[in-house]
């Protein structure tokens, strides 16, 4: 078999020349490597320091955090896969069901709404300069009766984000450099690479993940659920449901588990239910449906997967009032300070997009949006079914976790791209337990995911 | 900013106890003016332009849209060789001074900064370089500690001194000595009347101990809609010699989804022809703001900094504690300004006074200030 080892720069241009090795910073060798060894697509950065010996340097110590990293974050690796491919294949049409990245037009409705306050920027009766760091009042207050109503969260729970990957760090700096986390494996992989950045982690090993963080595997055994009696206490517990990228959505019963068990342990979970709306069985949506959850949970959500706000930035985070450190001192206070210091809230322009997203209208044409990408979901469902691989999420979630037993996912990756044009994602790019799957997203034009579903009939009949 | 939060509150305070009377506020350094239409029409047409299927955009290249980062190296750098590829685009210069992790406040946060000794007003581990009259606002680097990062803001903010070229190429060699590494805080730069350095990349040798921050913020009164860039030089290493771009685009990619598509699209906006224009006209009217000020804060005898390079006038008041001067003024004429001490210690005795406002506020705020204090 061959094994290729990639060693990539861990800067992110999208752009192919970077990839194809014309990039000064970093030396990029795609080398085939024919030896049997565990297989690992993990490229550490070998970026070269500047060949000019004479260059000068600062005597600027790199943070060491920086260097535990093993290439660069997931998503760009694929955009440059893809864009590689795309050069290699020019008359290929390559369809994209990687990245979860919306395909479909904002709503009129809510596309409007922003039009009109773009505009009103221009008279002095419309213009405001600086908002609330934590949201605009009414966003708030409607976030918090549209999702949490009879929930017991108000709209001071609620902070607005320009996202929920960007609040993911700025928790991340809220509770330091010596708290223990744990994380779902697999996982959506910003958790753990921003907790490497902030000091929370040892170093990589091959096929077992970073020290010092507690992986809670998740696979069809336990029905992609941890076993809890097997995991070690963590401080912080991110836990993500409907799941990215297993598409799995926790019961009332399994949640009930994870808020006992972080009560028991003193834990705080950090509960990202940026798919809620796409549940189609009665999961609960926000685990504050759980009773104790105020008190061991914060929970983070985007309107990206909602709205199609991927560009837009806009997301929240509900951190309740009775949340505690351990010496008392209320965790939405000091969330609130890096709020302040650290970022300067959501655009204006966004939140009035937001708002329109909660009006009735709004609401009713985000669902029609979230059901189209759930028709997508199931067509992919059913191609997989049909050429007899175990097939698992979908159902709650715009993605389809496929079984591929004990092959290689970055393999997986590169064969169905060069065979079928279609960009996918390894499992193993969310985890040590996600080896062995493939992530195929459900965002993409209804007739781009008909003829890569064909595709993949046509590989693997 | 903590010291927002304080006159935030001093301000409800004060509009209880005074409902009648008309605050005025020349404190936080918040825009007023409303943006030009070409570059409000450009946002609005974009957003129309998401609701269809040729115009929907998804998630942006998290450095930024690549058509705007040239823009903004063609117009801020050009003859600077600060190219594209060296330009991230970001929601403004606060978020990205914490994606850099420094400042007072973040550096606190991210734990670098030691305990907080209250007898002196600062942060143990962090080196505060004095700036007053005394020194032309600009530090005694011969008396400066060596660390390994340096904040530097020019045109300042507080104290609206616009460093020299002279000064700056002092700087690039205090910091080549030391191996040490500057956040060049270049927010105002557009508000520069006397020809001082805009870029500290005018400054030969810059780019190998420099990244540049600046914001849309003051420039385009996009305090709300949240733009701005950070420039890190191709050359500027780690004492490793590896690259610190790489690792602030690791940053970028894994802390931030880039800024919002919107909000770029207006930059973009910003920096056509006659975007551009319109930004500057909205800039000298501010400049025209500050001058008003700056006279009027001189006809009452004081010492007045500031006004000429940067939107913030910084009055002397020698012996007085600035919380003091601060209350006094808005007792006395309802107008809001900033203490200086929520800068840091040297602060203290003097007050800044923002020209962001409407002219008819500023005007008022004149007349007020004169009546009372006019002997």
């Amino acid at each position: 078999m061959i094994h290729r080892h990639l060693i990539s720069t861990s800067i992110s241009s999208s752009s192919p020349s970077a990839f194809l090795g014309q990039d000064h910073l970093c030396n990029l060798r795609r080398r085939i490597v024919l030896h049997r060894v565990k297989k690992s697509w993990i490229c550490k950065c070998s970026a070269k320091p500047s060949a000019d010996k004479t260059a000068y340097k600062t005597k600027v110590s790199r943070n060491e955090n920086m260097g535990k990293l093993q290439a660069g974050y997931l998503f760009p690796e694929i955009k440059r896969r893809r864009a590689a491919h795309m050069l290699k294949f020019p008359d290929a049409q390559v369809i994209s069901l990687g990245i979860g990245d919306i395909t479909e037009p904002i709503p009129e409705v809510i596309a409007s709404a922003m039009a009109k306050r773009s505009k009103s920027l221009a008279t002095i009766k419309g213009y405001s300069g600086y908002g609330a760091e934590q949201g605009e009042k009414l966003l708030r207050a409607t976030i918090a009766s549209t999702f949490y109503a009879n929930l017991g969260i108000g709209e001071h729970d609620v902070f607005i984000s320009d996202g929920a990957k960007n609040d993911i760090s700025r928790l991340q700096v809220l509770f330091g450099s010596d708290v223990t986390v744990a994380v779902q494996d697999p996982s959506y992989p910003a958790y753990v690479d921003s907790g490497v950045i902030m000091g929370q982690t040892g170093r990589y090993q091959n096929n077992v993940g970073y020290g010092n963080i507690e992986y809670m595997k998740c696979s069809p055994d336990n029905d992609f659920f941890p076993d809890l009696s097997s995991v070690s206490r963590a401080d912080v517990i991110f836990f993500c449901s409907p799941n990215n990228p297993t598409g799995s959505a926790a019961s009332r019963n399994q949640l009930t588990q994870l808020v006992q068990f972080a009560k028991d342990n003193g834990s705080i979970i950090i509960y990202d239910s940026a798919y809620a709306l796409y549940m189609s069985d009665d999961s609960p949506k926000s685990i504050f449906e759980i009773p104790g959850a105020k008190e061991v949970a914060i929970e983070i959500s985007s309107f990206s997967k909602y709205a199609g706000f991927t560009g837009v930035r806009l997301g929240w985070t509900v951190v309740p009032k009775e949340l505690q450190f351990s010496d008392g001192f209320p965790v939405a206070k000091d969330f609130n300070r890096i709020v302040c210091t650290c970022f300067n809230g959501a655009s204006n322009i966004a939140q009035a997009g937001g708002l329109a997203c909660l009006s009735p209208e709004g609401l009713e044409a985000m669902q029609e949006v979230i059901g189209f990408y759930k028709e997508n979901t199931h067509i992919i469902i059913e191609t997989f079914k049909s050429l007899g691989f175990n097939v698992y999420g979908g159902k709650n979630a715009p993605y389809v976790w496929v079984h591929f037993p004990g092959q290689n996912s970055w393999d997986l990756f590169e064969e169905i791209l060069e065979k079928t044009h279609v960009v996918t994602i390894p499992g193993s790019g969310f985890g040590p337990g996600g080896e062995g799957f493939i992530r195929v997203s459900a965002f993409g034009h209804r007739a781009n995911v008909l003829e890569a579903c064909k595709r993949f009939k046509e590989l693997y009949k | 900013m903590v010291i927002a939060l304080q006159i935030s509150s001093r301000e409800l305070e004060h509009t209880k106890k005074y409902p009648n009377e008309k605050v005025i506020s020349l404190g936080i350094g918040d825009t007023t003016e409303p943006l030009p239409e070409v570059i409000t029409s450009a946002m609005s047409d974009f957003t129309l332009a998401l609701s269809t299927h040729e115009g929907y955009r998804g998630y942006g290249a998290e450095q930024g849209n690549k058509t705007l980062r040239k823009a903004i190296a063609e117009t801020f750098y050009r003859d600077l060789a600060v190219n594209d590829t060296e330009v991230f685009v970001s929601d403004g210069a606060q978020c990205d001074i914490s994606r850099l992790q420094a400042y007072i406040d973040s550096s606190v946060i991210i734990g670098q900064a030691g305990d907080f000794q209250d007898g002196t007003g600062k942060y143990q581990n962090i080196e505060y370089m004095e700036c007053g009259p005394q020194n032309h606002f600009f530090p005694d680097l011969s008396k400066t500690p060596k660390t390994d990062v340096i904040f530097f803001c020019s045109p300042h903010n507080p104290t609206g001194h616009a460093a020299s070229r002279e000064q700056l190429e002092h700087l690039v060699e205090f910091a080549r000595e030391n191996g040490s590494i500057i956040v060049y805080d270049s927010a105002y730069a557009a508000y520069i009347t006397d020809g001082s350095p805009r870029s500290i990349y005018e400054i030969p040798g810059a780019k190998e101990v420099a990244i540049e921050v600046s914001s849309f913020s003051k420039l385009a009164g996009f305090t709300g809609v949240r733009l701005g860039w950070t420039v890190v030089p191709h050359e500027l290493l780690f004492s490793n010699g590896f690259p610190v771009i790489n690792d602030f685009n690791r940053i970028v990619c894994t802390c931030f989804n880039g800024a919002s598509n919107v909000a770029q699209a207006g930059g973009l906006a910003c920096l056509s022809p006659e975007g551009y224009k319109a930004m500057l006209s909205v800039v000298g009217y501010y400049m025209e703001n500050a001058n008003i000020l700056v006279d009027t804060f001189a006809s009452l005898g004081l010492k007045v900094y500031g006004g000429v390079n940067a939107p913030y006038v910084w009055v002397h008041f020698p012996g007085s504690s600035s919380w003091d001067r601060f209350n006094e003024i808005l007792e006395k004429t309802h107008i809001i300004t900033v203490p200086g001490s929520g800068f840091g210690p040297c602060g203290e005795e003097f007050i800044r006074v923002s020209a962001f406002g409407r002219r008819e506020s500023v005007l008022e705020a004149s007349a007020r200030l004169k009546d009372t204090f006019l002997p």
